[in-house]
């Protein structure tokens, strides 16, 4: 064994003793004291998901005023504008997750990249359809090659080439640290796709709308996009972790520990 | 180091020459490629020039793609990529080897043969050589990338679909670049910005992609 492996399987023991101990933060990275812990926690941003969402759509629906110029449908800003941000977080979060599990050597990491895959992939979507639905009566077509729309149809692209990857390799192994070596390869990519998609549009640009002019907003209008930010944000924490805790019991059904859980819901569900 | 990145280049292009109906293959996809494209959108001369060296290298793109599964695969097959990565030698002096070679005889022939086939296109002759150019700067990248993706995706199902879904995104800025700097030749705006962008591009592949594409080798056999 040469220096090198020495020095991993040190760190990998420290890594496993940490996990151990009781006190430390780290037992959480160990799927089965995570996976009840989550259980506690999603509920709790669902809720706050859900109260935050309520009142970001009474404030955009019925408080903040009408734009000036677009009239009443301006007002889908307040879904498009944070599944555009939750869209480009997500994929740096799983990007961050891929590094965690390629340094640490931890399983917990690479499901959670994996748990909050779906979640970034439907907030892309939901930002392309919502931002079609607006540019249609705004700019009159329902779509532009504008820098920020091209770039997240490419960020649309990378995750669907996230899911299909980890989808097609069966060795779960193998999937979960191909997967994060995709993240970190796209993430890398991300920016430059950006600045030269945007560079390429500055070239061509001929009649196309400008939507880097950002229209000064009103105060209301900025609160309530914040609002309704941090309820995307919240449900993608919540959906993730319940996806998670599936992704555990999937990946750990040969333990002794999922047994008893499973019989537990099966009990649970037949009262 | 350098005896073992010479020793892959010449086990490489031996393999290459044994199997150049492969590389004559990949060539010819882009040669049909790029001549369907006036079926499609008629013989009207201007509109074709204008679109010349969009063609030319979204045909590059693909016909670089279409030899990529076949970078890695038979390696696979017989062994040989399990003993090179257990070998003391460093992974990424290889790869970097395989992935030069992989270039040399997909990536080269398709940048000579452009301009031949942007003369179908009317395009204007003092641009050939530039159209060539950003084909030998962008290419590399491409391939480097490409090579990435080859080994994610190596002795995986429906594999080659899955590598073309992986790698186009990631290889749009160097189409941007690539076909830009011609286009910017052709309206007379200085294009070294382009041609300065590829070849960062390209030095950045060479330095990065290399690790990532030996990563993702060691899932692959594991």
């Amino acid at each position: 064994m040469n220096a090198t492996q020495e020095r991993r399987q040190r760190w990998r023991q420290g890594v496993e003793e940490r996990q151990r101990s009781p006190r430390s933060l780290w037992r959480f990275a160990a799927p089965q004291q995570f996976y009840p812990l989550a259980g506690r926690l999603a509920p709790w941003f669902a809720a706050a998901a859900a109260v935050l969402a309520v009142a970001g759509l009474y404030l955009g629906f019925f408080v903040a005023p009408t734009d000036a110029q677009q009239g009443e449908v301006y007002r889908v800003i307040f879904l498009h504008v944070p599944a555009a941000w939750m869209s480009m977080f997500l994929y740096l979060v799983m990007a961050f997750w891929g590094i965690v599990g390629w340094v640490l050597n931890t399983r917990l990491s690479f499901m959670m990249a994996h748990a909050l895959a779906p979640t970034g992939a439907i907030w892309c979507f939901i930002a392309l359809w919502t931002g079609a639905l607006w540019g249609r009566p705004t700019w009159g077509t329902y779509w532009v090659w504008d820098a920020r729309l091209t770039s997240q149809l490419l960020l649309m692209f990378l995750y669907l080439g996230y899911l299909a990857l980890t989808r097609a390799i069966e060795d779960p192994r193998r999937a979960d640290r191909a997967g994060a070596l995709l993240a970190i390869v796209g993430s890398i990519n991300v920016p430059i796709i950006y600045f030269s998609v945007k560079w390429w549009n500055t070239l061509h640009q001929g009649a196309s709308v400008s939507l880097t002019r950002a229209p000064s907003m009103a105060t209301i209008m900025l609160v309530t996009m914040l609002i309704m930010a941090f309820a995307a944000w919240f449900y993608s924490i919540a959906v993730a972790l319940w996806r998670v805790r599936t992704l555990i019991l999937e990946r750990e059904r040969h333990t002794d520990w999922v047994a008893a859980e499973l019989d537990r819901l099966a009990a649970k569900e037949k009262e | 180091m350098g005896a073992v990145f010479l020793a892959m280049l010449r086990r490489e292009m031996a393999l290459a020459w044994r199997g150049r109906t492969d590389v004559l293959l990949a060539l010819s996809f882009f040669v049909v490629v790029v001549c369907l494209f006036p079926f499609g959108i008629g013989p009207e001369a201007n509109q074709l020039r204008a679109i010349a060296p969009g063609v030319v290298w979204v045909t590059a793109l693909l016909a670089s793609l279409l030899a990529l599964p076949r970078l890695f695969e038979h390696d696979l097959r017989d062994g040989t990529l399990e003993q090179l990565l257990l070998s003391p030698e460093p992974a990424v002096v290889w790869v970097l080897a395989k992935v030069a070679v992989h270039w040399l005889v997909t990536g080269v022939p398709v940048a000579l043969f452009a301009p031949l086939l942007a003369g179908l296109y009317d395009l204007q002759p003092d641009v050939l050589p530039l159209l060539a150019g950003t084909l030998l700067l962008g290419t590399p990248t491409l391939t480097l990338i490409g090579a990435i993706g080859a080994a994610l995706t190596l002795g995986v199902r429906s594999g080659a679909v899955l590598l073309a879904l992986l790698v186009l995104p990631l290889a749009v800025p160097v189409l941007i670049f690539g076909a830009g700097a011609v286009e910017a030749a052709l309206g007379g705006v200085s294009y070294a910005a382009h041609l300065a962008l590829l070849g960062a591009g390209m030095l950045a592949a060479v330095a990065l992609a290399p690790w990532a594409c030996v990563a993702a080798l060691r899932l692959a056999v594991q």
